[in-house]
């Protein structure tokens, strides 16, 4: 079986004096689109905001292709080829559309302009709104340029953060095209409440519950089992 | 959809743009009221004084903008890079005299005399803002009240040391000479390094525009005043970029120390604190993180010192605090800081 691309064995977060994390263990596959489901306030985001180093682990190991990053800035995770997708369409407001962009790539180069033609393809919108500032953009848009501004570089893993909050169904449904589109290229982990969009996108899911992984195994077996979507989603 | 937002968007631009244009005309119109009082000639004169003051002061404003803006941080030492700033260029003009550059000067040795003041100052504002926030403001970050105390302290003990080094006394600052005097057009009396003033000010404010606006390196800077966060996540180590802006805002306060000690021909230890009082007022008008607000905060303290120091001169700064309280009473965030 190939290495994991990323993992997390006994991870444990604290937010000020909450013990967030209370021992996550996760292990994504290359080329396996994954979703973290679970509760509000189970510790899916700050999961994701630990591997970033955002949050930092206070104990536990987290390794990405093989080396320990659990001690690392966001900075320095970033320069090791994730890309990072915070929630509430956190694209910076006072910039133009292109200035997000720019100041996403890491390497203003042929290749990553040649990028960006295919981001316009997938996002229209982008090369519409181009000389825009990026405040003037709706929800939709805005979560759009935050996914495509992660897009840009050549990321091997992409960490996003419950894209479809407060967007219409319809954005939602090009969301999810789009990211199947991103997920032939780059591994995505993606954190999201809604079930629909999940099942859309995740092959492999993880349930975390009160800070712990609960659960695990295929997307396609998750859909119909009412029992385990009850117990730890509350869906059935 | 999306052409409903868009030209909801545009709608919206619309109204802000037509408020906009009022305040403009409003903010530009007050500044002709001292008309009533004061005769013309005399109003030009103060005019291109505050003018001047006001790109001085806006030098020593700006570094101190993005340093709040991008880091939070309150620094309180900024007027001790002013006051430094003051004093070698000072020493420098003293030893420039030597060779015949100030006094009696040309005008290629004039220019060249402030020229290499200005480098000198850039140079040692660089190097103590460098050394400043490596060694003392990056253990502050995230309390106010931190950065407060250890700016102070280090203020203070910058400016004693300057004492030491040279003297606790005012001095007088020597002139190049192509830079002395004044020139009297049509009655009005325009003193020349005023004017030296204004496009040093004009250079400055044009190339700290064209940074921000054009390079990548602008770009991540006011990227990180907005949200660090992303920023950082995006790949950059915010904390290198703060450590370059705090070393620029120090070369520029600097800078501004030299430029005010040649304007006013006269040094002491205690005018980094004073100006320091300036730019901060300025800041606060101008809104955090805003160099364009800062540049237009400081134009309007600098008129205002001097309309209202000609006509009830005990009021001169207290006008400047008024004028601040309105501003934040209409707009608490400043002229353009961010809602």
């Amino acid at each position: 079986m190939a290495e994991p691309i990323l993992s997390l064995a006994k991870v444990h977060t604290y937010i000020e004096q909450h013990h967030i994390l209370q021992g996550v263990d996760l292990s994504f596959m290359p080329g396996r689109a994954t979703v973290l489901l679970g509760r509000n306030g189970a510790g899916k985001s700050t999961t994701l905001r630990t591997v970033m180093g955002l949050t930092p682990a206070s104990s536990g190991e987290i390794t990405l292709k093989g080396r320990a990053v659990q001690a690392m800035k966001p900075y320095e995770v970033a320069k090791l080829g994730v890309g990072f997708v915070p929630e509430d369409q956190a694209v910076l407001y006072t910039l133009s559309v292109e200035e997000n962009f720019r100041l996403a790539m890491l390497s203003e180069s042929e290749t990553t302009w040649a990028r960006m033609e295919t981001i316009f393809q997938l996002f229209p919108d982008m090369k519409k709104f181009w000389r825009s500032k990026a405040g003037v953009l709706s929800g939709g848009q805005k979560q759009m340029l935050a996914i495509a501004r992660a897009f840009v570089n050549d990321h091997d893993l992409l960490l996003i953060d419950e894209p479809s909050k407060g967007l219409a169904p319809i954005v939602v449904d090009h969301l999810i095209e789009s990211i199947n589109h991103i997920k032939n290229h780059t591994t995505v982990i993606l954190v999201e409440q809604n079930f629909y969009m999940a099942s859309h996108i995740g092959v492999d899911y993880f349930i975390l519950d009160d800070g712990r992984t609960v659960h695990q195994g295929l997307m396609a077996d998750l859909v119909h089992d009412d029992g385990l979507k009850q117990k730890y989603l509350g869906i059935a | 959809m999306t052409t409903q937002t868009a030209t909801a968007g545009l709608q919206e631009q619309g109204g802000t743009d037509f408020k906009k244009v009022g305040v403009w005309i409003a903010s530009v119109g007050i500044w002709f009221l001292p008309l009533l009082w004061i005769d013309p000639t005399t109003y030009a004169v103060l005019t291109v004084a505050g003018l001047a003051m006001g790109m001085l002061i806006f030098l020593t404003a700006s570094g101190l903008t993005l340093i709040f803006g991008l880091m939070d941080v309150l620094n309180l030492a900024h007027g001790a890079f002013f006051v430094w700033g003051a004093y070698v260029g000072f020493s420098l003009l003293n030893a420039l005299q030597q060779v015949g550059w100030v006094e009696g000067a040309g005008a290629a040795q004039s220019i060249g005399s402030v020229l290499l003041c200005l480098l000198a100052a850039l140079v040692v504002g660089g190097l103590m803002g460098i050394v400043l926030e490596k060694m003392l403001v990056r253990l502050t970050y995230g309390s106010h009240l931190k950065q407060i105390l250890i700016t102070m302290g280090a203020s203070l003990i910058l400016v004693e040391i300057l004492k030491v080094v040279w003297s606790p006394n005012d001095e007088v600052v020597m002139v190049p000479a192509a830079f002395q005097g004044s020139w009297d057009i049509m009655d009005v009396i325009i003193t020349k390094f005023r004017v030296v003033a204004i496009v040093v000010g004009l250079v400055v404010l044009g190339g700290i525009q064209l940074v921000m606006m054009r390079t990548k390196l602008g770009i991540i800077v006011r990227a990180g005043v907005e949200n660090k966060e992303v920023v950082e996540t995006l790949g950059y180590n915010i904390r290198r970029v703060f450590t370059g802006v705090f070393c620029a805002g120090a070369a520029l306060a600097a800078v501004g120390g030299t430029m005010w000690s040649i304007f006013k021909e006269q040094i002491h230890p205690a005018m980094g604190e004073e100006n320091l009082i300036f730019a901060l007022i300025v800041v606060i008008i101008g809104g955090m993180g805003s160099v364009t607000g800062s540049f237009l905060g400081a134009i309007m303290v600098g008129l205002a010192f001097n309309y209202v120091a000609y006509t009830l001169p005990p009021l001169a700064l207290g006008a400047n605090i008024m004028i601040m309280a309105v501003i934040l009473l209409i707009r608490p965030t400043g002229l353009m800081g961010k809602e």
